[in-house]
């Protein structure tokens, strides 16, 4: 087990987000988290990532206690995540952001008199992580000049040069065109395989996209988890298709 | 290329400048230089790290009042000591200071920073028998590489070994600022400058790098300060008002906080356009005004930026 949630709770005030959540993720796997809006995605991945520390219950990280622990110190445990609305550093060029997470992993962020100049391997892994994602010949364009499409990547692909064993993913097609999608996922599928990471969540709202790559599924609803189970018996789940998918959800 | 030459010939001009210029001109070289190596460290915490100090002055006069403690009550007159010394000491101020301010962003940063520094110039104001209180204390002209200079009179004292001194110190104080930008530490630095939710997301610890920029900021302050004290003799609380450190954020708005240059040159024109419109014209502050608001609305990039144009796509900045 790589990631385990027990029994989670988070209230903001008397309104409640999350109520006995409990989910865990095995290593391989590719989990999607789906629900409507205000049925406590957003909320669950805070918890997840220690961004929130939960009201109650625990949520463990390769059997350590990560509740509330913030997600500076899970990225340096590998844990990675991205975010539904593109987080970049407009003025830092893509080769930039990309060495910034190479030198956080290495855990040299705060060397003050290394050369980054000088650093070949930063360089050459930052380039390489760049090159998996389609962004080699844009490596010296300053990410506020990126198209949307390539900010999104640099932001995920920022999260994949950490070489987490675990990452998240807020929305990962969000803000992506129809057309440009399906090459994203394909994008971040191959790039988890070439880094060998353990596993992927992600939180979506496209079923094409749900269905297409999840090995298995949990959808919540009103802050608890509504079923958590493989794609087909999700499809099959009459209460998860009323309240979460719909009618129109892809076959 | 450009750059290497264009520092170059700048630094032969520099090096030349006492043997050419007038003694005046050459002593209004001295504050430049003090406060040259000022805004390199305040642009560390401004520009790289996205904090706008509204009380660094306070470390100023923390380096300006080491200097005139050791020269005065204890007989340290080695400068290189007093710097060391001036670094120590802002170091010790800033630690708890810092630890404090950079749990806040923005305004709350900005006020913060003030308060500490309005309770220090309180304390220099009022604590007479420390400080000398309004009248300030004296800065006993120190040795400077073990050299006493006694042979010189205080004019030639200052245009000669204490021009290059400061000099020295500049230039020391800019390669090793270019030496922390330039790093992982650097770096790291600008990203939370532009984004410190995604900063933490990739594992860099935001408030602990926003302190060690605040600690070296004042470390170089302090310096700076020790620098700014010789040529004047005399250390008051002043050099500690929220107008000295108003002062510290013009020059480097001046100059163009988006450039590792830039505030070395805000330094320059500060002092030089002061002593120039000072000269003709009583309410300097006035024109001082216009031409802040006018850089503000015209020319956000400072002077650096009319030189340079920020290139819109690709990257080129240390």
């Amino acid at each position: 087990m790589i990631l385990e949630a027990q029994d989670v709770r988070k209230l903001y005030g008397a309104y409640v987000a999350l109520d006995g959540v409990s989910l865990s993720i095995r290593e391989d796997e590719f989990v999607s988290i789906i629900g409507p809006n205000g049925a406590g995605k957003s909320t669950l991945i805070n918890v997840l990532t220690g961004v929130l520390a939960p009201s109650a219950g625990r949520v463990r990280f390769r059997d350590r206690d990560i509740a509330g622990i913030g997600s500076a110190a899970l990225a340096r445990l590998g844990m990675a995540r991205s975010f539904q609305l593109v987080q970049i550093f407009p003025e830092l060029t893509v080769l930039e952001t990309l060495q910034a997470a190479v030198v956080s992993r290495q855990g040299r962020s705060a060397r003050l008199f290394a050369s980054l100049r000088a650093d070949r391997r930063v360089r050459t892994e930052a380039l390489e992580v760049a090159a998996l994602f389609g962004l080699a010949d844009r490596a010296h364009s300053v990410a506020r000049a990126l198209p949307q499409g390539d900010k999104k990547l640099l932001d995920v692909a920022s999260a994949f040069a950490l070489q987490p064993q675990i990452i998240l993913l807020d929305e990962p097609t969000s803000g992506v065109s129809t057309a440009d999608k399906h090459a994203v996922m394909e994008i971040l599928v191959r790039a988890a395989k070439q880094i060998g990471l353990r596993a992927i969540i992600q939180v979506e709202h496209d079923m094409d996209i749900v269905f297409g790559y999840s090995d298995r599924i949990i959808a919540l609803h009103q802050g608890k988890v509504l079923a958590d189970a493989a794609p087909v018996a999700i499809r099959a789940d009459a209460r998860v298709v009323d309240m979460v998918i719909g009618r129109s959800a892809p076959c | 290329m450009r750059t290497p030459v264009g520092l170059a010939v700048i630094g032969v001009t520099v090096l030349a400048l006492p043997l050419v210029a007038a003694p005046y001109y050459v002593t209004l070289m001295l504050p430049f230089m003090a406060y040259g190596v000022v805004l390199l460290g305040f642009n560390l915490l401004f520009g790289y790290t996205g904090l706008v100090s509204f009380g660094h002055a306070l470390f100023i006069g923390v380096g300006a009042y080491t200097g005139a403690v050791l020269t005065t009550k204890f007989g340290v007159r080695h400068m290189e000591l007093i710097l060391l010394a001036a670094a120590l000491a802002a170091a010790v101020v800033a630690a708890p200071v810092g630890a404090l301010c950079v749990r806040y962003v923005k305004i709350y940063f900005g006020m913060l920073t003030l308060a500490f520094g309005m309770v220090f110039y309180t304390f220099l104001l009022k604590f007479y028998r420390l400080t000398g209180g309004d009248e300030g204390m004296r800065m006993l002209r120190p040795h400077l590489l073990g050299h006493e200079w006694t042979g010189f009179s205080k004019t030639a004292y200052l245009i000669g070994p204490y021009y290059y001194f400061s000099l020295a110190v500049l230039a020391l104080a800019t390669l090793v600022m270019w030496r922390i930008v330039g790093s992982p530490f650097g770096l790291c630095l600008k990203t939370i400058r532009d984004n410190p939710l995604k900063a933490e997301s990739l594992g860099v610890s935001v408030p602990r790098h926003r302190w060690y920029a605040f600690m070296i900021s004042a470390v170089y302050a302090a310096v700076g300060g020790a620098l700014l004290a010789t040529p004047t003799g005399n250390v008051d609380p002043t050099l500690a008002y929220w107008t000295h450190s108003g002062n510290i954020v013009f020059m480097v708005l001046l100059g163009g906080f988006s450039s590792f240059f830039g505030p070395i040159l805000g330094a320059f024109a500060f002092i030089f356009l002061q002593d120039t419109v000072m000269s003709v014209f009583p309410y300097w502050r006035l024109i001082f005004g216009a031409v802040l608001a006018l850089i503000v609305i015209v020319a956000p990039g400072g002077l650096m930026g009319l030189f340079t144009r920020r290139p819109p796509v690709e990257a080129a900045r240390p």
